[in-house]
Order: structure tokens, then C-alpha cells, then sequence
């Protein structure tokens, strides 16, 4: 991990276009260096010329909604900037934190990682879809009662993640549910008692 | 406190619920109409010169509506800027966007055209100090001594040029840190005479890495203007004080700002005063009137979002038979990166002299700068490095001189009202602490963690594997004093308090509240909250680092609450005749003692208080509170019967907090990899305020320093000056798959005798305490001189052992 990742898409890794500013003392487009490469976007990726949005109808937390998206467009963006579900938040946009983590068809996604066109006809569910009414659901029930989380960016993103876990495995050991979760990022890092709030979840849920 | 019912009980936070439904708003979750997006043009070279701009291209887009470069920022004089056109770090905003979506905002900085002069520059502060060396900065290289009258780690410090002669480098042949002439340094006690009486003396180099702060929350803002005011969403630790920042970093008046940060999705010190890049989307906004939001992506935060200062320290210590140290002659390398300065090294410093307590010792030391992204406090901001360059040589000494690892650090720890630091101001005394009780806690944790029995595992090996045991010392100081505090008691009987600390989830925003329903016997259902916000009124209150807020807002809230006890009294007392301290409070009622009937209902009181006027309902306040304070009262002035007022307790010594970390480590010999089995973190925080939450500090805090021995660190790619560990992926933090299957955390419960309710702050100490614990265990499993750098990665370990000796680069950086 000594060098950077060449950028794949111009072909010219990071170094190599560096090495020739440096050399040449060029003129330097911020360009294919900042937002092609590496330091990649933004609203989904950069638009394709002729890239028009389009309209299509989605079923999110029971409810069809129907929406212009573009067709680069994440599920993330989508849900937050035109369906107002704001409690999916956005860590990395990369795959690579699961804060954005939804469930579609009853699996967990990493909602930043799907393209929203992708997902017609198919269930989408997220933090704000959980509860019914002012009746919490189970999981999120424990979550308060333990008091799982402290800053809470990565909450909605663990806990639906723990939902759809639990759906394949209700009665997990903590070390299974640890494994279920796993690919979601917390920086408070009390993971333990993330653990023990989420356990308590899938025990009310078993009782529900 | 006489009583205290909510203080030290668990219970659900306010917001919680707010957070499990998803209707918790952080700064990304707000909207307003015809929002424009924003994107940053970053540099590419470490350092550099922007000769010219040319933006026509981007300007002739159709949806781009602004443009911001550095010439268009307020000059506040030197310091860093949200823009430059002289960067000094690879990454660096040079200007910004404003269009109305982001991928035209992207595109638009895509047809931007600069042309950069590259500059020379640096990565590694050690290459700055050669003869030759170059300057992060045209005209220096490190920051000097703190002005004339600065004192303390954040004292401001000139910037100067500090080159070492070859013969100063001279040590580095032998691995060991070179020490040339520091710009700072002090001494206490005679250092000869302690390494003379010394029975063991040991002289060892250790680099601590530096790792990005990666918050889940990136820095991102959204502001727009009203009536000539700057309504701002950001994510900061602090409400109140991060107001004077936006005004200067945008140029208006404080009161011309509206913050608004209800919820923080973490900050560790990178957002401590807010964050100098949200003065963009205000400024955007103002030229290109319209509402700005801006999205900090998580590679933009990999080199704006601050970074702990590595260090390279160099510590010779001599040690009694019996472990106690006689002399400490520390000397620390900081690199503070392209900005600062950075008073890391002068917190390690003290912090050494605290926790292992040397009956002489010397601190000396440089701050470098390089061409790294800015650094800001991180969690533990000094003490953490003082544990990773200190503790690896109390371990071998312990081993040396065959004295158990808990013991040795009990001999040196500081006790009670324990001095620390060199002789300091006009009568040259030493600095004491308000309290200690690090004996206490190592004794409570020895008997929890079971210490004695896995101690006797320890070095042996079965089959590849081979346990260790470990245990640290995390100091930091836990509490500032002299905040405000505000809060009404309304006619429908309830109590509001407002609070101007940031809300990054610790809870100590509602936590302080349960101070001040103490004093007046509330119950806690008829407490409400108002935090977040400063249109809605907040006192003066600290910032919300340090782990300052327990003891700082403890103290403002318990002088804010006595002030409305007070005035409850004197209402009754009017009304009902006798003096005011005749009267009781309980059951939601100012009554006269003994005679429960007489007297009146809180509701009574504060419309009573709101007909009385005057200083009772907030129309007149005392003259020593905060501006800010003051204006939050005009604001609520009338509203009920209001208690303000500033903390004037006295405080006789300087307040730490301490957490001991235990750790018990597994090492595969083959494979190098090193598995966290069992860990425990013990606080002597003082009282504890919220059982469930101070746990949840100890335990979090401790994974942070756990994540620094053993996987995270910043790479630089050296000859170019580019960061490699970008984003998550390339510097993972640990995962819920890397802590250990018991995790566990106390606390001794002593209170600290200089503070009304005897809580200090938690949030830094364990960070050092898990740091330090991880990696004595690690040392006590494979062997005292395998590293001597962290993190302690499985092919460290693993080339060092197969070799039979240290196998890894001994003073690089970022590496």
C-alpha cells in the first residue's frame, strides 16, 4: 500500500500526471486529476452527455413513489434529495462505511453503491419505514432502551442492516450478529454496546 | 450537592428517538428552496503557487452561478483559510462552485483552468531539519516558542526556520531520534543526579503515526442569508463558541450569525470551533444569492478533515530497583503538518510528568511543519503520543528489573493533589492536580481484569500462539471552569434549560440539564432541552473538546440553578413572609420549612417572577456573564422566573481525568497477526454523572487508541508528497469484528474535591489508556524490542520475529 491506486479511467495513474506537472511546471487543469480520477463525485457520477432524468415509480417503505431520476442516480441520493428520507445518511458514497444501508427486497444494501433505477419493482425499506405509527419497531425499541449509539450517523445504517439479519438468522449468537453487521462503520466505536442493543433487538423481536 | 436523584442514574436521552426514526437532522438534512450545490477545486501538488485562474469556460456553463476564490475571503490576518493560492498540502481547497446541481457544480470545476507553479516541499519533518532540507513554507520550517506572556498547549507560537547540523544527525545511523537544539523546552528536579542514582537507564526511539480524525459526518454546511443575517447548518462540537469563527471566517458581525447544529455525527476534535471550510457556502451564497449547500465527499475529508500530529520521540529514562523513575529526559519531533500551531508536544510533555510522576525530568522539543493536511486536536491530543512513547520503556524496564507491569506503573502514578509540569509563574511552584485516584483505579482494575491469572499465560506459546498481557495510564485534562449557564422556569410549571455545547452524542448536552433539575428537585419529565440553535438562545458555554463539558457545564448549570433556587426563595419569602432561607424546594414547590402548605407551586412562582420583573424574570442580569449569555437572556427575558449565572466556584489546582486500560493480546507467530482478546478501561473521572454513557466513553475512547497500535496510520507517498491512506478503505478503522468478545469498563466514583458535583470529563483519557495497553501487550507477548513503531501490523511483527531482530524503518514518517 505504498503507492496510490492508478486512476483507471484516463489511463494515467495518479504519479505518472503529477511527475509530468512537476516536470514540466505545466499548466494544470484541475480537471481529469480531481474529479475523473480518484477524488471522484458528487451527485452520483458526472453525467453522460444527453443524460436526462426519467420518470419512474418506486415502492419505498410501502408506498409507491414516483420520480424523475437520472440514470447514474444512487438509491441514496434519490431517497434523500428527492423523496425527503433523509434519515439514510451519506459516510463515504463508496461502498465502503454502510452508513447508507437500506433494505431491498428485505436484504441490506449499501444504498450508495445502487443505481435507483435498478430497484423498480422491487421493495425498498429504510430507518424511516421501520416503525409503525408512533409504535417503534423492535430494534429500535432496544436501541433506545440500551441506548445504543452516541453520535448516530452510522445508526440507521446498523440497524437496518441488523433488520435484515435477522430476518435469515433470528436467533443469532453475538458472534453471528457481529459477522451480520460487520460491514458497517461506527467511529465512536463502542461496538460493544452497539452488540448488546442490537441482541436485544432480535430478543423483542422474537417476542414480538 | 446536598442531593442528587438524576445525577448517577442511567436513563434514555432526549434524542434518541429523533435518531432511531431517521428524524434527527444533521447539517446534509436540511433543505431550503432553490439550494444550490457547491464543489471544491483542490490542489494536486503539496505545495505550490497559483500563478493564474481562468474560470471563463466554467462561468459559461449553463446552471454555474458563482464562483469563490481565495482573493474574495475576508483577510483576518495570518492563518489558514478555507481557500489559498498557495497551498500547503496536496488537497487543499483552492476555490469553489456554486451551480445547481453537483454534478454541473463538478463539471464546471473540470473546465476551470490553473496553472500551478510547484514549489518544493516535505512529508517528513526529520527531512525538513537536514542542512539542506526543505521548508514546508518559502520562508520556514517550524513553529518557535509561545509569545512573550503564552502559556499552555495552544499558546501561539511565530513560525521560524530550524536546521540541524549534520553531526546532530549523527544518531540516526544507530536508529535513535538525532536531537539537535529545541525551540522549546523545560526541566524540573536534577536530572544527572537521577540518572546517576539510577539502577537501570534505558535510551529507545519510538514513532507515533499520525491518523485522519474520519468522523462518519464529513465537515458538510448549507447556509443562505435573511434579513442580513447568515442562517448556518454545519457540524460542530460547539454551539456557541463556534459562532465567533463563522463571523470572522466570513467577515460579519457574531450577531449577524444563526448556527444551527442540532445533531454532530462525530467530531474527535476535528470540529472543535466549528470548521474554517463553512465560511464557502456562506460566501457562495451571498454572491450568488441563493441557499448553498455543501457536500464534503469522504476523499475531500481524507485532506481537509484534520489529523493527529505524529510524533518521534526519544526517551531516556532512569529507573529504582523497585520501578520508580528517577529521571525522564523526553524529546519530541512533532509534525504539525501545513498549518497550527499545534501544542500537542507541550501536552505530552505535561502529561508525562503526571502519570509517571519522575522525580526529575526534562522535556524538550521541535513542531515542524510539513506539507501534510492541517492537524487539529485528536482525541487525546499529546497524552496518547506521551503513552506511545513512554510506555514501551516502563514495560522493559518492569521487565529488567523483574517488577510486575501494574506495580511499576502504581509506584509512579500520581497521587491525590500529585504536582506535575516544571516550576511555572511568579513563584516558581509546580502545578498541582485537583485529585488523583490512578492507584485506586489500578487496584480495582488488577482485581476485575484478573490480572494475576493471565499474567501467568503470558510468553508462552501454544502452538503459534502466544498471549500478553498489557496495562496504560491515560491522562488528560478534564474540565475548564467560569461558563455560563441559563435556564426558565415557565408558568407551565416546567423548566428549560438552554444549552450551547455541541451535541456529538455523549449525552452531556441533556446530561448538564440533570444538574440543575438536582438543585431544584424537578422531575425530569417536566425538564425540557433547548439546544442547537443559537436563534433560540444559548449561553456561554465551553467547547465541547477536552473533555471539558462534564466539569465545565456541571459547574455553569449547578450556578445557573442555585441562582433560581435563590430567587424562588425570595419570591416565597415575599409573599409569605420570613427570609428567603426559610424556604424549601420539593414536590414542583417553594414552601416554608415545616410548613409544607405554605408557600407556592412552581407555575405560581414563575408568573410571579414574571410580574416582579427585574432581575427574577431575566430582565436584569449580572454583569460578569458573556455577552452571548446576555443576549440569550434578553431573549427569554419575561418568559418565566430565569437562573443565570457564571461559574465563579473556585477550583485550587488543574483538573485530569484517568483511565487505566487493560489488555490481553493473542499473537499468531506465524502469521504476525495480533487478535485483541479481552480489554478493560477503568476511570477516575470523578463522579460519574451518566453511568451508561461515561462506560460507553470508556469503551469507544479505548478503540480509538486500540485502532492506533494496531492498524490505522497515514501513508505518504514520499517523493511525491501524495496521501496514499485516503478515505476508510485505505486506513480501516476497527470493526465491529475487531474488539474483543468482553469488552468492559468501570469506574471508581471518587468525586474530585474542587468541583461543586465532582464530575470530571472522560472523552480523551482512554484513548492513550487503550493505545498503551495494546501495545505493552503486544510487547509482553512477542518481546520488549520487536517495535518500535505503531501501528503494530502482522508483517512488523512478523519480519521482526523471523529475523530475530527489528526489521522496520526506525524514524520515517508516514510510512
Amino acid at each position: 500500500m505504498d503507492q496510490p491506486p492508478p486512476d483507471s479511467r484516463s489511463g494515467v495513474s495518479r504519479r505518472a500526471f503529477i511527475k509530468g506537472v512537476i516536470a514540466s511546471g505545466a499548466v494544470a487543469s484541475s480537471a481529469a486529476y480531481l474529479f475523473r480520477g480518484n477524488g471522484a463525485p458528487i451527485f452520483g457520477q458526472t453525467s453522460a452527455p444527453g443524460s436526462v432524468e426519467r420518470l419512474v415509480t418506486l415502492s419505498v417503505n410501502g408506498q409507491m413513489r414516483r420520480v424523475d431520476v437520472m440514470k447514474q442516480e444512487t438509491l441514496a441520493m434519490t431517497l434523500r434529495y428527492k423523496l425527503g428520507l433523509t434519515g439514510t445518511k451519506i459516510g463515504c458514497d463508496r461502498a465502503e462505511c454502510g452508513a447508507c444501508t437500506v433494505l431491498i427486497d428485505e436484504v441490506p444494501h449499501y444504498s450508495c453503491s445502487v443505481l435507483t433505477h435498478t430497484v423498480r419493482g422491487r421493495q425498498v425499506q429504510t430507518i424511516e419505514g421501520l416503525a409503525t405509527g408512533s409504535q417503534l419497531h423492535p430494534v429500535q425499541q432496544a436501541v433506545v432502551d440500551e441506548q445504543g449509539f452516541q453520535c448516530a450517523f452510522c445508526l440507521s445504517g446498523f440497524v437496518m442492516a441488523a433488520v435484515g439479519y435477522f430476518k435469515v438468522n433470528p436467533n443469532p449468537t453475538r458472534q453471528e450478529l457481529a459477522h451480520g453487521i460487520s460491514g458497517n462503520l461506527c467511529r465512536c466505536q463502542d461496538y460493544d454496546k452497539i452488540l448488546t442493543s442490537l441482541m436485544r433487538g432480535g430478543e423483542y423481536l422474537r417476542r414480538a | 450537592m446536598a442531593e442528587t436523584k438524576l445525577v448517577g442514574q442511567n436513563y434514555t436521552p432526549l434524542d434518541l428517538v429523533a435518531k432511531v426514526t431517521g428524524k434527527a437532522r444533521y447539517a446534509e438534512d436540511f433543505r431550503a428552496d432553490g439550494m444550490l450545490f457547491c464543489k471544491l477545486l483542490t490542489s494536486p501538488m503539496p505545495h505550490a503557487r497559483v500563478r493564474s485562474v481562468d474560470t471563463s469556460a466554467a462561468l459559461a456553463m449553463p446552471g454555474v452561478k458563482a464562483i469563490l476564490t481565495a482573493d474574495e475571503l475576508p483577510d483576518f490576518g495570518p492563518g489558514e483559510k478555507a481557500l489559498t493560492n498557495e497551498p500547503f498540502y496536496a488537497g487543499e481547497p483552492i476555490l469553489a462552485v456554486a451551480a445547481v446541481d453537483e454534478v454541473t457544480a463538478a463539471e464546471a470545476v473540470e473546465a476551470i483552468v490553473v496553472d500551478f507553479e510547484p514549489l518544493p516541499f516535505v512529508v517528513d519533518p526529520l527531512e525538513s531539519l537536514r542542512p539542506d532540507g526543505p521548508n514546508a513554507r518559502t520562508d520556514a520550517n517550524a513553529w518557535g516558542a509561545p509569545m512573550p506572556g503564552g502559556q499552555g498547549p495552544g499558546a501561539a507560537s511565530p513560525p521560524k526556520t530550524v536546521k540541524w547540523t549534520s553531526e546532530q544527525f549523527a544518531d540516526e545511523a544507530e536508529g535513535r531520534l538525532p536531537m539537535g537544539e529545541p525551540t522549546e523546552q523545560w526541566t524540573y528536579g536534577d536530572l544527572d543526579a537521577g540518572f546517576t542514582n539510577a539502577a537501570l537507564v534505558l535510551d529507545e526511539t519510538f514513532v507515533v503515526q499520525s491518523t485522519g480524525h474520519h468522523p462518519m459526518e464529513t465537515r458538510t454546511a448549507m447556509a443562505y442569508w435573511q434579513n442580513g443575517k447568515l442562517y448556518l447548518h454545519g457540524s460542530t462540537q460547539s454551539v456557541s463558541q463556534t459562532v465567533a469563527g463563522i463571523a470572522r471566517w466570513v467577515g460579519i458581525e457574531p450577531t449577524d450569525v444563526v448556527l444551527i447544529s442540532e445533531y454532530t455525527g462525530g467530531g474527535f476534535g476535528s470540529k472543535g470551533g466549528g470548521t474554517v471550510t463553512m465560511c464557502i457556502p456562506a460566501l457562495l451564497s451571498k454572491k450568488a444569492n441563493a441557499p448553498v449547500m455543501m457536500r464534503i465527499s469522504r476523499d475531500d475529508e481524507s485532506y481537509i478533515g484534520r489529523a493527529r500530529t505524529n510524533m518521534s520521540g526519544r526517551v531516556k529514562a532512569g529507573f529504582a530497583k523497585d520501578g520508580r523513575i528517577t529521571a525522564l529526559d523526553l524529546y519530541i519531533v512533532q509534525d504539525s503538518g501545513a498549518y497550527g500551531p499545534m501544542g500537542d508536544h507541550r501536552s505530552a510533555g505535561l502529561a508525562a510528568s503526571i502519570i509517571y510522576q519522575p522525580q526529575a525530568m526534562r522535556w524538550r522539543a521541535v513542531s515542524i511543519l510539513t506539507n501534510t493536511p492541517p492537524r487539529s486536536q485528536q482525541r487525546s491530543p499529546g497524552p496518547m503520543q506521551a503513552n506511545g512513547l513512554i510506555e514501551p520503556v516502563i514495560t522493559k524496564a518492569a521487565k529488567q528489573l523483574g517488577v510486575d507491569q501494574v506495580e511499576i506503573r502504581k509506584i509512579n502514578s500520581p497521587v491525590g493533589r500529585a504536582m506535575f509540569g516544571p516550576p511555572a509563574g511568579p513563584s516558581g511552584q509546580r502545578a498541582r492536580l485537583t485529585s488523583a485516584f490512578v492507584v485506586e483505579a489500578l487496584e480495582r482494575g488488577k482485581a476485575t481484569f484478573k490480572w494475576d491469572e493471565k499474567k501467568a499465560y503470558s510468553g508462552q506459546r501454544r502452538g503459534a500462539k502466544v498471549r500478553g498481557v498489557g496495562v496504560a495510564v491515560g491522562p488528560h485534562g478534564a474540565g475548564s471552569i467560569g461558563w455560563d449557564s441559563l435556564m426558565t422556569i415557565r408558568p407551565d410549571g416546567k423548566l428549560y434549560v438552554q444549552s450551547g455545547v455541541g451535541n456529538l452524542g455523549t449525552h452531556s448536552c441533556t446530561d448538564l440539564a440533570r444538574v440543575a433539575a438536582d438543585v431544584l428537585a424537578m422531575p425530569w419529565e417536566k425538564v425540557e432541552v433547548i439546544w442547537g440553535d443559537t436563534g433560540k438562545g444559548v449561553p456561554w458555554s465551553c467547547l465541547s473538546v477536552g473533555s471539558q463539558t462534564t466539569h465545565g457545564m456541571t459547574r455553569a448549570n449547578f450556578a445557573g440553578a442555585n441562582d433560581a433556587k435563590r430567587k424562588l426563595q425570595e419570591i416565597a419569602a415575599r409573599d409569605h413572609g420570613g427570609s428567603p432561607d426559610d424556604y424549601e424546594l420539593g414536590n414542583e414547590r417553594v414552601y416554608r420549612r415545616g410548613s409544607p402548605a405554605t408557600g407556592m407551586s412552581y407555575a405560581q412562582a414563575a408568573k410571579r417572577a414574571i410580574e416582579l420583573g427585574g432581575k427574577y424574570d431575566g430582565h436584569e442580569v449580572a454583569d460578569d456573564l458573556n455577552a452571548m449569555t446576555k443576549r440569550a437572556a434578553a431573549m427569554h427575558a419575561g418568559v418565566g422566573l430565569m437562573g443565570v449565572a457564571k461559574d465563579n466556584y473556585p477550583r485550587n489546582g488543574t483538573t485530569y481525568s484517568f483511565v487505566i486500560g487493560f489488555a490481553e493480546v493473542e499473537v499468531d507467530v506465524e502469521t504476525g497477526k495480533v487478535t485483541l482478546v479481552d480489554y478493560l478501561g477503568v476511570g477516575d473521572v470523578g463522579t460519574v454523572v451518566n453511568p451508561r454513557s461515561l462506560l460507553a466513553q470508556i469503551k469507544g475512547g479505548s478503540c480509538l487508541g486500540i485502532a492506533h497500535a494496531l492498524q490505522q496510520k497515514w501513508v505518504f507517498d514520499q517523493k511525491y508528497g501524495l496521501m496514499v491512506s485516503r478515505r476508510f478503505h485505505y486506513t480501516k478503522p476497527l470493526t465491529i469484528l475487531d474488539i474483543p468478545a468482553s469488552m468492559q469498563a468501570d469506574a471508581v466514583n471518587l468525586p474530585d474535591p474542587e468541583t461543586p458535583v465532582g464530575a470530571r470529563g472522560v472523552g480523551e483519557p482512554p484513548v492513550g489508556a487503550g493505545y498503551g495497553a495494546v501495545l505493552n501487550a503486544i510487547a509482553d507477548a512477542v518481546g520488549v524490542d520487536v517495535f518500535r513503531r505503531a501501528p503494530v501490523t502482522a508483517d512488523l511483527v512478523l519480519m521482526s520475529l523471523e529475523n530475530g531482530r527489528r526489521m522496520h524503518e526506525p524514524l520515517q514518517a508516514h510510512l
